[in-house]
């Protein structure tokens, strides 16, 4: 089939694709977008997080052809350039980020979350990242720099970035 | 995993005659559970047809007061929804305690209501198991089955329904809206899922074909007070060991009416009747509540790894009901 689908804002054709491959496979191998990682490909870990109209979801789960006419964000659509998202900053400046592997699902996952609550809890932190597993850094860290995202984001409209495209 | 075809359906009727025309084709919703046995090898369909362009994704009240959930409604989005949070709690609660936001994201009605066991035997090809492979045996009767069934099981199957979702709408007395290549029929939720018995392999009583395309939930005006909760092992993203939900309507500290239904228990949604039967018409105490949880505990059967789950159901609806009727009360 020839996909079309909208990725971080372009629109972006592949041709050849077998339907029942996943988005996740057709991002990374098909329109050179790496930066989703392949793991666990039962959705238990969230590295594939990304953005399928306006919504976290795990690229390893969707099929191609359910992705046709589709909004996809990912990872690569956090930063402006070469201006880095306030998640992806805030990840930096904590040490969030230690081998890596689970990072792009974790900033992904959120980004969405200080979107849709601004100041969010710790309880509701854990809760949003529930479906991300990190092996490495014992969430610590990671709590801190979304804390620390929320804060720079000022509690209003959310991380600066528009991978999730316009939810208002 | 094995090549497939794809197909995208268009309408109810196409997809019916696309499936019920092909042994080995399937439908696919958000595919959070299906795609998962497709890359374990418990699932090889020949071909998918995916019904998530259906337009069954809107949750209407009907004039008779009941709601209409279209099975293609994702998960978080039914959770959020106004008439949900605010007429039947207990729904809310059920559908987001189960999985993670991503899975939430992508599930749907339909699907979380088809969802198969989690037991580690099923999901395990190298293993005997009789849902699996019928006649292969049930590596769980003696082997690691914390997580597995108290009630209704049989000697071929002790697995659990592991929706969180269902829990809910069996207490709510929900029905299944079905259509298939002989017309529509309505099936009531706590008739949908079946006791394993001599057939592990069939979880519903759905054909091959039959297409669930919403589920109704009826007025239940007490459903405003209900609950659902949930306990297991972590905090998120974990299956339950025991659940509780739960609607009580309370008049001068009695109980008038009540509905309750058990998860983590059994191969289906439970739905506690003999506790239901205790608890109608009597004072809402801590003595009734714990004759309830023993009366439907009583045809209990606990295997080596599960005896807990007895005093740990019987503790968890006791408390779920006193706070329901404490609140009723206040």
């Amino acid at each position: 089939m020839r996909l079309n689908l909208t990725v971080n804002g372009r629109a972006m054709t592949a041709d050849d694709v077998w339907e029942g491959e996943s988005l996740l496979y057709v991002l990374r191998e098909r329109l050179g977008l790496p930066g989703s990682k392949n793991a666990c490909e039962q959705g238990e870990c969230g590295s594939c997080t990304v953005y399928l109209d306006r919504v976290p979801v795990c690229a390893c789960l969707v099929a191609a052809g359910q992705a046709q006419d589709r909004e996809v964000g990912t990872v690569e659509g956090l930063a402006d350039g070469e201006e880095l998202s306030t998640v992806q900053r805030a990840f930096i400046d904590e040490g969030a980020v230690q081998c890596g592997f689970c990072t792009p699902g974790l900033l992904v996952a959120a980004d969405d979350l200080i979107e849709r609550v601004p100041e969010p809890s710790d309880a509701e932190i854990r809760e949003a990242l529930a479906g991300n597993l990190c092996r490495c850094t014992g969430y610590e860290k990671i709590m801190a720099a979304v804390r620390t995202a929320a804060e720079r984001s000022g509690g209003t409209s959310g991380s600066g970035s528009s991978a999730g495209g316009d939810r208002t | 995993m094995k090549p497939f075809d794809y197909q995208r359906a268009t309408d109810a009727d196409s997809a019916i005659s696309l499936v019920s025309g092909d042994p080995e084709a399937r439908y696919i919703g958000g595919g959070t559970n299906l795609v998962d046995h497709m890359k374990l090898g418990i699932a090889e369909p020949g071909k998918l047809v995916d019904i998530t362009r259906l337009p069954y994704d809107s949750v209407e009240s009907l004039p008779d007061g009941r709601v209409r959930i279209g099975a293609t409604v994702r998960n978080s989005d039914l959770a959020a929804e106004p008439v949900i949070r605010q007429r039947y709690p207990v729904l809310a609660q059920a559908l987001l305690s189960g999985a993670s936001g991503q899975l939430r994201n992508l599930a749907t009605t339909g699907g979380n209501l088809l969802q198969r066991t989690r037991c580690s035997y099923f999901q395990d090809v190298t293993t005997p198991c009789n849902k699996r492979e019928p006649g292969s045996g049930c590596s769980a009767l003696e082997g690691w089955n914390r997580h597995h069934a108290v009630l209704g099981a049989s000697e071929r199957c002790v697995a659990t329904h592991p929706s969180d979702m269902a829990v809910a709408l069996a207490a709510l007395d929900a029905d299944v809206l079905v259509e298939g290549p002989d017309g529509q029929r309505t099936v009531p939720v706590t008739e949908l899922h079946r006791l394993p018995g001599d057939e592990p392999e069939r979880d519903t009583v759905l054909r091959h074909g039959e297409l669930v395309t919403a589920v109704e939930l009826p007025s239940l005006p007490f459903a405003s007070r209900s609950r659902y909760r949930k306990v297991r092992d972590r905090a998120s993203f974990a299956f339950a060991l025991v659940s509780v939900a739960a609607a009580v309507e309370l008049v001068e500290g009695t109980i008038t009416d009540v509905r309750i239904a058990l998860g983590g228990l059994a191969h289906k949604p439970w739905r506690a009747t003999e506790a239901e039967r205790v608890l109608r018409g009597a004072p809402a105490t801590e003595e009734t509540f714990r004759a309830a949880a023993d009366a439907e505990l009583a045809a209990a059967r606990t295997l080596r790894d599960n005896e807990f789950k007895v005093p740990m159901t019987r503790n968890t609806l006791a408390s779920v009901l006193r706070e329901l009727t404490r609140q009723e009360g206040s």
